[in-house]
């Protein structure tokens, strides 16, 4: 649900990175939170085990600056992605306005993207959210792990687990380098806030 | 859906928090919604990151309403944490929004109890509106 306040021009937008456990969510936003000014973004707040596997969620608050007169303000939100933590997910999930779903290119995690894909399908049907409607990029991450001994998919067989439905765009990344992290982020940004003014200020709200 | 706020709505919800606050002693009050997003803050939030708290606010009363269901409950009440300088009180607005209140020991809780949930009634008729408007658009 985005928020929009007419008395101070300000979008804020919710965006959600799931995905599999260790795929990289979490890495991705602490790739952002080190790579931005702190009078641009706020704190990285998580909420972790003692292990640092995500438990309820990390967040991080970014203004990226102006469009038509709005300054447009997105929260970033990661999902606990092990199975057994569904329940904090579906909280996490409320009110979303956008999605990246971030996918391991490791081959031993095949499964584990397509369980986690799916079971987002189902968790934001549950909020009455269509999984085809919604903003949705997918991330292909980890393929710094290419040309090493590591067995990995190629983007291919991802495209065809993941995206042969959705036809959402992707990008390839390493959230650890930071390869594809901006990317991703800018293009979900920018379907984001364009889904919303679609659908707000397009009544003649401005 | 999204919720679309005027100068004048921010204006009646800004008014009724102050009022909560000058008859409270209460510090600080935020407005939030359900998701976690921050949509009006009151008084002093000083070094307070408050979108951050926000954000936490949300899933923590989204966890704790967890709780409650899985207790048979609808949902609990009276959301209260205390600290030894800080403490923070949640007061549930409709289905969709929280009101957060900040006190420290010039107050006590029972008059921020008092005092919110007057103010409570005030915001739940004000969103209705608004919400009701939202959805006619």
């Amino acid at each position: 649900m985005a928020f929009i306040n007419f008395s101070s021009g300000e979008i804020q937008c919710k965006i959600i990175y799931y995905g599999p456990g260790l795929g990289g969510k979490t890495t991705n936003l602490r790739y952002i939170y080190d790579s931005t000014n702190d009078h641009i973004r706020g704190q990285l707040v998580s909420i972790d085990t003692k292990g640092d596997r995500t438990l309820f969620f990390d967040f991080l608050s970014l203004d990226l600056g102006k469009i038509r007169d709005y300054k447009i303000r997105v929260q970033l939100y990661t999902v606990p992605g092990q199975v057994h933590y569904d329940a904090t997910r579906k909280l996490v999930l409320r009110g979303a306005d956008g999605i990246v779903f971030v996918a391991d290119s490791m081959r031993v995690q095949r499964e584990k993207n397509i369980e986690s894909l799916e079971n987002m399908a189902i968790n934001l049907k549950e909020k009455g959210i269509d999984a085809t409607k919604i903003p949705l990029v997918l991330q292909y991450n980890k393929r710094d792990l290419e040309g090493s001994n590591i067995p990995i998919l190629t983007i291919e067989e991802i495209e065809r687990d993941l995206n042969a439905h959705f036809k959402a765009p992707f990008f390839t990344a390493s959230a650890l380098k930071g390869d594809g992290v901006f990317e991703t982020l800018r293009e979900i940004s920018k379907l984001t806030v364009r889904d919303v003014s679609r659908k707000v200020l397009s009544k003649g709200q401005t | 859906m999204n919720i679309i706020l005027s100068d004048q709505d921010i204006g009646r919800i800004e008014r009724s928090l102050d009022k909560m606050l000058s008859s409270s002693g209460a510090h600080c009050a935020l407005l939030i919604d359900r998701s976690g997003q921050l949509i009006s803050s009151s008084g002093d939030p000083s070094t307070l990151d408050v979108i951050a708290l926000s954000a936490l606010t949300a899933a923590n009363f989204g966890a704790t309403s967890e709780i409650a269901r899985l207790l048979g409950e609808d949902e609990f009440a009276l959301l209260f944490h205390k600290g030894k300088n800080e403490n923070v009180h949640f007061s549930k607005i409709g289905t969709e929004f929280i009101m957060v209140t900040l006190f420290d020991d010039r107050t006590t809780l029972g008059l921020v109890r008092l005092r919110t949930e007057k103010v409570v009634h005030e915001l739940r008729e004000i969103f209705t509106e608004i919400m009701e408007r939202n959805k006619g658009e």
